[in-house]
């Protein structure tokens, strides 16, 4: 076991090196989330002065939902990562040494978590300085930042799955592309639930992508619902514990292919 | 059989099929004794890196046993990975990483860490050549420096056995010469090497002893000497000015058959091939009979066997044409990034 969690800390360091070097990259990559932002936040404005809304500024409401967005489409891409490693040989020459198979996806995982709290926190002080209120305070935050890192967990392991199994960039983009968008409208990110149409609000009721909404908007409001959010906290914790071993096994078929 | 106990690598009726219905190993038997270089010598896509993946844990077979260093490659992988080191046919190096990065990162993989790795490391650096540019991304090294670091890779925890999937593939001579330098080193320290080629001069220089292969399985073994003495006699190559009509084939075969003291007697195009037990005494003779069934020759060359006769005598096609055939497989099999 500690020779586990030695091994996913160098495969891990090893990955963050890599991630420093890149350092552009995570910044270009949150010019999507700041134009949702910005631009999103301004055309809807007026939005919030629709009756049953439920709250007084749009841009309140909007930042947990690009904050989440965010999440899911940068942790859709981890795949390129193990797919570029298996085309580097990287991944066979690190199959023959002992580390575990576990070392390997969880470094990978843990690195993109990293990548997602970063940018979860840039977006949350962002929205701030553009005049966003967080009446949850640093706990309410807290808990935004957590629960979008469990939910870019889900997705970077299943990003992960598909590499492995599928070895295909099409195949991870074209995922992205199908699950994005209609992940995050059928969600409460961008408008309240109260105001959705019956069935998406039912459908919305089993998106991880709404869990993630829910438990951080419990967390932000002026009296915060910490049940609700560390229910569905749960909910995502339990998904990317799941997510993490199935990507795990697919080592197995990676094997019989190679 | 060699006793168990004196074998390296021992690999029994290896079996292998691809989900894409291609059989890379047809019942492959391999035999390596501690601390000789063992040389599997074949064409692209007869199976060598297929048995290699195997050896080193990385595939499994669909059939057969393979044992590495006394432990079972199936039932206790982890044993096996301790022991060997790999040099695989691409290199594995993270050319995003200095070349320091790497080899501390590999040998972390083992379990080594603190001074004793970073002198490791050191020592690698310098004895491979790569104390310069140590501290550089490895995407900005040479060719043959990417190589030495695959190497040094392969050595960091000082592994019992050494894998070599076709270690001087696309280097330039100058390079080839100090790797097969290199190689020797190791071998004469006692490590025992288990490497694959498709040069004919590599294995004959290297190896102990080799092992043909040939569609996934193994159609001879043996010293490099012992091979070509079984061949007993000089090669007899003619190469005619144009290449015969399947009509005219038999002819000319019979006319060299009836010739005495020269035996297999082969045509391929525009080249004849024949043994005898005294080549230069046998040109005349074989000039003479081209000249009388009127087949014009444009030059002759006589021959000690090498190993390609001996290639040409188990699979009886050339070696380079085997290389030609593999090479419509490659292609396909590059494009689906998939290496055999």
């Amino acid at each position: 076991m500690t020779a586990t969690l030695t091994q996913t800390w160098w495969m891990t360091h090893r990955q963050l090196k890599a991630l420093v070097r890149q350092a552009a990259y995570v910044v270009i990559t949150l010019v999507q989330p700041v134009v949702w932002l910005l631009l999103f936040g301004s055309l809807f404005r007026r939005i919030v002065e629709l009756p049953g809304f439920g709250t007084g500024s749009y841009l309140d409401y909007l930042v947990p939902g690009v904050v989440v967005m965010n999440a899911v489409s940068s942790n859709m891409w981890t795949g390129m990562g193990v797919l570029e490693d298996i085309e580097r040989g990287i991944t066979n020459r690190f199959l023959i040494t002992p580390v575990s198979r576990g070392a390997i996806m969880s470094a990978s995982v843990i690195t993109a978590g990293i990548s997602t709290a970063l940018q979860s926190v840039i977006i949350v002080l962002l929205g701030w300085a553009a005049g966003a209120h967080y009446p949850g305070g640093v706990g309410g935050v807290t808990m935004l930042v957590i629960t979008s890192v469990l939910l870019g967990t889900v997705f970077s392991a299943m990003s992960n799955a598909v590499g492995m199994t599928l070895r295909q960039r099409e195949t991870i983009i074209g995922l992205s592309v199908f699950l994005l968008l209609p992940l995050t409208f059928l969600s409460s990110a961008f408008m309240a639930p109260t105001l959705m149409p019956g069935w998406m609000r039912d459908v919305a009721t089993l998106n991880p992508v709404n869990w993630a909404l829910d438990a951080a908007r419990g967390a932000l409001s002026a009296s915060p619902d910490w049940a609700a959010a560390f229910g569905y906290a749960g909910l995502l914790l339990g998904l990317a514990v799941l997510m993490v071993w199935l990507s795990t096994r697919t080592f197995r078929g990676y094997q019989k292919a190679v | 059989m060699i006793a168990d106990t004196e074998l390296a690598v021992a690999a029994y009726d290896l079996v292998k099929t691809y989900p894409d219905g291609i059989t890379a190993l047809d019942g492959l038997t391999v035999e390596v004794r501690a601390g000789e270089v063992f040389g599997l010598l074949g064409p692209n896509g007869a199976g060598k890196s297929t048995a290699i993946k195997i050896l080193t844990t990385l595939a499994r077979p669909d059939s057969g046993r393979a044992v590495v260093n006394g432990h079972d490659v199936l039932r206790h992988p982890d044993r096996v990975r301790r022991g060997i080191g790999v040099v695989a046919q691409r290199s594995g190096a993270d050319p995003l990483a200095t070349g320091r990065d790497n080899l501390m990162l590999q040998g972390r993989l083992y379990g080594m860490g603190g001074s004793r790795l970073e002198q490791r490391v050191a020592e690698l650096l310098d004895r491979f050549g790569l104390a310069e540019a140590a501290d550089r991304a490895v995407r900005t090294y040479s060719g043959g420096m990417q190589r030495r670091l695959d190497v040094a890779l392969g050595l960091v925890h000082r592994p019992h056995v050494l894998f070599l999937d076709e270690p001087t593939t696309g280097l330039d001579p100058e390079t080839r010469a100090e790797l097969w330098a290199e190689i020797g080193r190791l071998a004469h320290k006692g490590l025992t090497i288990l490497l694959t080629t498709h040069y004919l001069e590599e294995a004959d220089r290297l190896a102990d002893r080799i092992a043909l292969v040939d569609l996934g399985t193994v159609v001879a073994s043996g010293t490099p000497d012992r091979l070509k003495d079984q061949l007993r006699g000089d090669a007899v190559h003619v190469e005619l000015r144009s290449a015969l009509t399947e009509a005219t084939v038999p002819a000319v075969q019979g006319v060299i058959a009836d010739l005495a003291g020269i035996r297999e007697i082969s045509v391929d195009g525009r080249r004849v091939s024949a043994r005898a037990d005294d080549g230069a005494a046998a040109v005349p003779a074989v000039l003479a009979a081209l000249d009388r069934a009127g087949v014009p020759v444009a030059a002759v060359t006589v021959a000690r066997p090498s190993l390609d006769d001996v290639y040409l005598r188990h699979v009886g096609r050339r070696f380079a044409e085997a290389e030609a055939d593999a090479g419509t497989n490659a292609a396909t099999l590059t494009m689906t990034g998939g290496s055999r």
